[in-house]
């Protein structure tokens, strides 16, 4: 009697928890996985649009949201693991490599009508060349920002300052690969959107020169490091700087003379993603120039879809941070998929270097 | 060995994320890149000697400091009234509640110029930086592992028999005689327990020597988290050496920690 009694208890609670998890999601009409970057989207914290709950309330789908850190993280779980996400978000060279491993699947552009909105260089961009498999999110450059009080009158303008021996213990350098060997690379001549072993091989050598005179490799910390007047001198991406400057007003940006990495993040739909159809309306909704400008706002990196600059504020929009001129891009490059080969060996030069 | 029917589900456990991982780390660090068997993971493992010796290096010494700053803590907290006990206990436990990054933002603000310590010293001309190097690290590490030493220690020193204590005093030891006779053996367990719940992740952790120290203090534990993401084999190369290097510790520690069982 007492083992039927607890086997009815533990029925009643499976039953009940049952009816509580389908009286949740059901409803909606659907739900999709979205992949994003870390703190990448407006989210309703001070006072911006929650674009996220806008969209679940206009469509009736339920998004699940997850980020990553980089972008070889979302292609190791991409590629090695049954997860099936609807919307991801790579940056450029990594949709190319997606799109050159079969990863991802042709866009239906009738069912994106906002995409006609984009900016003329993001509909056939470097890394989709036939504009076929994405839709640009977000786009910036790579930058330089100083602290006046501590540069010693100079006035950087140039990668070299990061080289400058007068600076020395107060400069710091990416602790990331790619953006760290292609400031190395562009000094030694080199256009870094594409690169061989040798040429890593010669941006070690200029980078193995510069890290006696390093503070610190930084992601992250620059923040703290630049605002709290820590550091002279740092690379990061010109849209973040733009927010540096905004806590301190000694902080000045610059784009540096050499040019420097224009990078775009595009929404894209991996092959096995399960809802299709949602994935399209997330991908549209979020090219809605109303949207796109929220979360333009929120990341301060530009935004691709041209009527979405009008509703930013008139400080971001006429930021040359967070839109360089155009004769400005000229100067840019994007970055390019590289064999895997290459690339670790890059990463392997990189930890050994900072070993 | 005979197993009962409780421990199945644990079994399973162990099965799945203990067995199965470490054959998977063993594979992939013994194949290449196409999963053809080869050594070339482990060459470029041992590429990183120096990071490995200094991650060692730097577990070793936290270690020590927190074992010599936890003892005396350890036996002092074992000699109070149980409700003293149990406040302590508590103290040392709170700064655990606390997520383990934001411990270390905070010592990035404490130690960073023109911080508070930096402040202080200054006021007494003492002028020298604070951050970006070893010793910020091994400080970090101390302050991040104490409470796994100290808990040990004294969950055994509590435990010895008050008893033996004034046995001995009565039949005329001095303090020094009771402390290496009685209290020393008997809190050898808590030692051998509180390093290797310090050491062991002290020597694969990652994160501290990326905020508090310099250019170049990066820990094996970074160097991992790096090249895993690019080269699964050399990270599971270097993976599966930390993790012999460490079970020789503990089998050194173990051998140690019986001799002394054996001598009292």
């Amino acid at each position: 009697m007492k083992k039927f009694f607890s086997a009815f208890i533990a029925l009643a609670i499976f039953v009940s928890c049952a009816v509580v998890m389908s009286s949740c999601s059901g409803g909606y009409d659907g739900e999709i996985n979205v992949y994003n970057w870390g703190d990448y989207i407006s989210d309703g914290s001070d006072d911006y649009l929650d674009t996220i709950k806008t969209f679940e309330e206009e469509y009736n789908i339920k998004v699940n949201y997850t980020t990553y850190e980089t972008n070889e993280e979302l292609y190791n779980i991409l590629s090695s693991s049954n997860s099936s996400y609807d919307v991801i978000i790579p940056s450029d060279y990594m949709v190319e490599k997606l799109i050159d491993e079969g990863l991802l699947q042709k866009l239906d552009y009738s069912k994106i009508p906002n995409s006609k909105d984009l900016m003329d260089n993001f509909k056939k961009p470097s890394y989709d060349p036939n504009g076929e498999y994405s839709v640009a999110y977000s786009w910036n450059v790579t930058g330089l920002v100083y602290n006046k009080t501590m540069v010693k009158n100079k006035k950087p303008d140039s990668w070299e300052y990061l080289w400058d021996k007068d600076l020395k213990g107060s400069i710091l350098q990416f602790n990331n690969n790619r953006d760290a060997y292609a400031i190395a690379m562009q000094l030694c001549g080199i256009t870094p959107d594409k690169f061989s072993k040798k040429d890593v091989d010669k941006a070690t050598v200029k980078l193995k020169e510069q890290k006696p005179l390093l503070k610190k490799y930084v992601m992250d910390q620059v923040f703290l490091e630049m605002e709290k007047n820590q550091s002279a001198i740092a690379p990061y991406y010109a849209g973040d700087i733009y927010t540096m400057m905004l806590n301190n007003e000694n902080l000045v940006g610059v784009l540096p003379k050499e040019g420097s990495n224009l990078f775009v993040d595009a929404m894209c739909v991996p092959k096995n993603a399960s809802n299709v159809d949602g994935a399209h309306k997330f991908i549209n909704f979020m090219t809605r120039a109303d949207i796109s400008a929220a979360n333009s706002s929120y990341i301060t990196y530009a935004s691709p879809v041209k009527s979405a600059k009008k509703l930013l504020d008139k400080d971001l929009r006429e930021s040359e941070l967070v839109y360089p001129p155009d004769d400005y891009l000229k100067k840019c490059y994007t970055f390019h998929n590289v064999d895997d080969e290459t690339y670790s060996y890059m990463q392997e030069q990189f930890v050994k270097l900072m070993s | 060995m005979k197993l009962k029917r409780p421990s199945i589900p644990y079994i399973f456990w162990m099965v799945i994320f203990t067995l199965i991982p470490i054959v998977l780390i063993l594979y992939s660090s013994f194949t290449d890149r196409n999963g053809n068997f080869s050594f070339e993971a482990f060459s470029k493992a041992f590429g990183y000697y120096d990071v490995f010796l200094r991650s060692l290096w730097i577990a070793f010494i936290s270690t020590l400091i927190c074992l010599i700053l936890a003892y005396p803590l350890g036996y002092i907290m074992s000699r109070q009234k149980a409700s003293v006990q149990n406040t302590l206990t508590m103290v040392i436990m709170i700064p655990m509640w606390m997520n383990f990054l934001l411990r270390i933002y905070a010592w990035v603000t404490l130690l960073q110029n023109d911080g508070p310590i930096d402040i202080m010293l200054s006021l007494l001309g003492i002028h020298t930086t604070l951050i970006g190097n070893q010793g910020a690290v091994i400080l970090g590490m101390v302050y991040e592992y104490l409470p796994f030493m100290v808990l040990p220690l004294y969950t055994v020193m509590a435990k010895i028999d008050k008893g033996l204590i004034e046995a001995a005093d009565d039949l005329g030891s001095n303090k020094y005689i009771i402390f290496k006779k009685i209290i020393f053996p008997l809190s050898i367990p808590g030692i051998i327990s509180g390093i290797t719940m310090v050491f062991v992740p002290s020597a694969s952790t990652f994160l501290v020597a990326q905020y508090l120290g310099g250019v170049d203090d990066i820990m094996i534990g970074d160097v991992i988290d790096r090249i895993f993401w690019s080269d699964q084999n050399t990270g599971s190369a270097i993976a599966l050496i930390l993790m012999v290097a460490i079970l020789v510790f503990l089998i050194i520690l173990n051998f140690f920690g019986d001799e002394e069982a054996v001598a009292t």
